[in-house]
């Protein structure tokens, strides 16, 4: 007893069975004659057809007429993965009048022909997994799509270049936006920029203005200071819980007068600014940086002596006065939204140089981070632009050293994209500010995008010196009289074949980007997943860069991976159109994969109830039955893995199809 | 070992991380031994014990579980569900004559490929090494539910 021909449950089953060739991707190691031959054998299987690529139109084209012609009531299809073609098919299927979950798709390429070396092992293992899906479909039954109603409402996470940019095509195009930013200003890494490359736009000038229309939207709220604890629910309608932490400043009231700053008791800044890694002071009042949007003050309160003594003269409240912009008594806030859709722009951390000790930063004082330079550099920065030694002092001659953390087999191993274009960035200031001398130390550059090159080109023509190889350390052991009181960098420079000593005054290290110190947690509450190194993972590297596995959950800028900001503000305009096709959609159609309960066959025990991680079945305790609730089931299954009396089953993937799948898949002699 | 033989997989996995592993293998060309038939759930939390001895029955030499690895399942906790069930099932298979070795739970993240393609080799070699499943499962599968009646019925 292999296949249960006699079966059919629907009267007369009539099957389709469809091998696609897929040029010579699947024909160059299954015999595909020879499975469609076989195929044509199988119980209720009236047409079997070969075809060099199914997915073309003429491919199509062939189904649909057959579907007709044939009176095909089962249509099943050998081809990709079903995460490539699956919903291609199923169009087909309902473009021909057959219900799209008759069809079946049988994944003969990514399981089979590119995995298996032999081509007998490969066709024999085609072969059974079309008998599988032949034997599956004889259960299938007619289903509807569930539609859904979407929310125009979008919440989008993080608030750098690439949560600002969507949230601006967004509200430009009517939806809501909901920005969460977890510092107290957005902006993200660019605000600390002085220069962007290869044009050297000033980033402000560039970032500031788009700042300002965010903050000045009908159609966007910004939520700084806050981070999304919990998200609950579905593409279409999630709910979104924020955490808005008190920054003691009243946001409605304030006016961004900053008169309470300067009145502070303390009247100078004493303790290290954040967002400036400490190069800059402030008070416990204060904004992070004069462009700081919302454009309302913080308190600190583990450095604000009202909050540790309760005895200051609080004279920034007096400052304040009527306006009553200062509130002591603020407290953390959790504000649920409803939105449709999600786009999360949680952007990156930067490599922590001190896992690398052999390069000094954290021992010799003048090691610093390209983060910390960009801040030197920025004219409204703690130096107001100067490139200054920690004395004061100009360097004189600097040392770039490039791919810190990346590109390393102890650390990160991927190249983080930017650092070669920012370190030249950085060496065309050093140049402009200081004319010192200044040395890059490189592996390889990498200076692949438009006017880049050219980029590289010109700070070589500005005297920025170029040296191959990857530095082994940085020292501040003299050996010569030119290097008493220097840092000297030792590389061997693979273009000279020889090992160099360079002594310089500063060292900048670019280091490497990496995923957000809380990426895991992230992906946790969205759902989504991680590629390798902690990136967020996009639904298709090719073909749905900005999607996720998620459905209503998008992803832009540099949490996907290392990017730049022309191709951050790129992708965040994907993510944006993505949220807006599906919210101009209106519904959306969601796999009625979704579970069931066979009320006669229920026995009331309530395993399911306790094990539905989305509270959809409960107990009526007047049927003494479980019952469930279509709309907040997922399409787990675990209700239908768990019932005892098998009354909780799941549509597409119901016992009688598993069981048929698997007796088919294994009917076969290996 | 018997060089011979080929045991029959039987790889039920879940579509959000085993499958897209095993999608990703297919796309990274890695080459596996070819003895493993997938059937794709959409969590491995949809899995009961009953489909795994039905696979034992139906002339599997092994069976691999496939899940996301802990916290990353796409329904939360369904990985953790399979989890107990695997591990009951494990205590009680060798009542039926199978060795435990036989039935495999693996935790393979959605950009996992290649330990996709080591399990399926180390499980490969496992099953030559314990032979072919010789016992010959009786009635074991517990008869319940409408669609299983009517499907062993038939
Ligand atoms: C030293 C250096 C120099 C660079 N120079 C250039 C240059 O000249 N030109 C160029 O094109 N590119 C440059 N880059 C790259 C550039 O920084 C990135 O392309 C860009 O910042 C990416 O933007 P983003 O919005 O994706 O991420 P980010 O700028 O990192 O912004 C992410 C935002 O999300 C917030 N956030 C994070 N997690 C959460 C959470 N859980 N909840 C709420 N909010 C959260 C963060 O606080 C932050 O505001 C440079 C990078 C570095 C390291
Ligand atoms: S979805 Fe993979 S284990 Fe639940």
């Amino acid at each position: 007893m292999l296949l249960r021909d006699e079966f059919s449950k629907n009267g007369d089953i009539r099957i389709g069975v469809y091998v696609c060739d897929c040029g010579t991707n699947i024909a160059g190691k299954v015999r595909v004659p020879e499975v469609v031959e076989y195929a044509g054998t199988l119980p209720h299987v009236v047409v079997a057809k070969e075809y060099k690529y199914m997915c073309s139109d003429p491919g199509q084209d062939m189904i649909r007429r057959e579907i007709k012609e044939q009176k095909l009531n089962r249509l099943l299809v050998a081809a990709c993965s079903p995460h490539v073609h699956e919903e291609t098919f199923r169009n087909v299927a309902a473009q021909a009048g057959l219900n799209p979950f008759l069809f079946q798709m049988v994944n003969i390429r990514e399981l089979v022909s590119w995995v298996t070396k032999d081509p007998d092992k490969a066709t024999a293992k085609a072969k059974d997994m079309i008998r599988a899906a032949a034997n599956r479909v004889l259960f299938h039954e007619e289903l509807e799509p569930l539609k859904y109603h979407i929310k125009r409402n979008v919440v989008i996470v993080g608030g750098g270049i690439a949560g600002i940019h969507a949230a601006l095509l967004l509200a430009d195009s009517g939806e809501h936006v909901y920005l969460v930013e977890r510092e107290s200003s957005i902006g993200g890494h660019m605000a600390m920029f002085d220069k962007t490359f290869p044009t050297l736009d000033c980033a402000a000038c560039i970032l500031t203005p788009k700042m300002t229309m965010v903050k000045s939207h009908p159609n966007i709220t910004i939520m700084s200071y806050s981070e999304v604890v919990e998200v609950n629910g579905f593409v279409g309608d999630f709910k979104v819980k924020v955490r808005k932490k008190p920054r003691y400043v009243d946001e409605e009231n304030c006016v961004g007068c900053f008169e309470c700053i300067d009145a502070c008791v303390f009247k100078d800044a004493r303790y290290p600014n954040e967002f400036d890694f400490g190069l800059g002071k402030r008070k416990p009042i204060y904004m992070p940086f004069p462009q700081a949007v919302p454009p309302v003050p913080v308190i600190d309160a583990d450095t604000c002596i009202e909050f540790k003594t309760g005895k200051c003269p609080k004279e920034c409240l007096k400052a304040c006065g009527e306006r009553a912009g200062i509130d002591f008594a603020q407290k953390e806030e959790i504000v649920e939204l409803e939105v449709g859709s999600i786009i999360v722009a949680t952007g990156f951390d930067s490599f922590d140089p001190k896992k690398m000790p052999q390069y000094g930063y954290g021992i010799y004082s003048n090691v610093y981070t390209s983060l910390e330079a960009e801040r030197l550099f920025n004219a409204s920065g703690p130096t107001a632009g100067e490139l200054v030694l920690r004395d004061g002092s100009k360097p004189k001659s600097v040392g770039i050293i490039h791919c810190v953390g990346s590109r390393d087999e102890n650390h990160n191993r991927w190249c983080s994209r930017v650092c070669c274009m920012y370190s030249m960035k950085l060496a065309h200031l050093v140049k402009e500010r200081t004319n010192a001398d200044v040395f890059n130390f490189y592996i390889d550059i990498r200076a692949a995008g438009k006017g880049y090159e050219e980029f590289y080109n010109r700070t070589m023509e500005e005297g920025v010196q170029y040296i191959r190889g990857k530095v082994a350390e940085v020292t501040d052991n003299a050996q010569t009289k030119d290097e008493e009181g220097k840092l000297v960098i030792r590389v061997e420079d693979t273009l000279l074949g020889m090992i160099r000593r360079i002594p310089v005054d500063m060292v900048i290290l670019s280091v490497g980007l990496e995923p957000q110190h809380d990426a895991l947690e992230v992906t946790k509450m969205f759902n989504i997943s991680c590629s390798g190194g902690g990136w967020f993972m996009e639904r298709h590297p090719k073909l749905a860069p900005v999607s996720t596995m998620s459905g209503g959950v998008f992803l832009a800028g540099a949490c996907q991976a290392p990017k730049d900001i022309p191709d951050t503000v790129a992708q965040a305009g994907a993510a944006a159109s993505e949220a807006l096709a599906l919210s101009h959609k209106g519904v959306i159609e969601v796999e009625p994969n979704t579970a069931f309960i066979d009320e006669t066959l229920c026995s009331g025990c309530q395993v399911c109830v306790g094990l539905c991680p989305y509270s959809a079945i409960s107990y009526d305790q007047e049927k003494k039955i479980s019952i469930l609730n279509q709309a907040l089931c997922q399409g787990c299954g675990v209700c239908a893995g768990a019932c005892p009396s098998g009354a909780a089953q799941q549509h597409l993937f119901n016992d009688s199809q598993l069981m048929a799948e698997i007796e088919g898949a294994l009917a076969g002699v290996l | 070992m018997n060089k011979e033989f080929e045991p029959k997989i039987l790889g039920i996995l879940c579509n959000w991380c085993s499958y897209m592993a095993s999608d990703l293998a297919g796309t990274s060309r890695s080459q596996y031994p070819p003895n493993i038939r997938v059937v794709r759930v959409m969590c491995s939390g949809r899995i009961e014990p009953q489909l795994i001895l039905w696979a034992f029955q139906q002339g599997a030499d092994g069976v691999l579980v496939g899940g996301c690895n802990p916290g990353d399942c796409h329904y939360q906790e369904g990985n953790y569900k399979a989890l107990r069930r695997v591990t009951l099932l494990k205590t009680m298979l060798p009542q039926f004559g199978i060795e435990p070795e036989r039935l495999r739970l693996e935790w393979i993240c959605a950009s996992c490929a290649e330990e996709m393609r080591k399990t399926v080799e180390e499980f490969t070699n496992t099953l030559c090494r314990l032979g072919p499943l010789k016992v010959q499962i009786p009635q074991i599968i517990p008869v319940t539910g409408k669609a299983v009646v009517e499907y062993v019925q038939t």
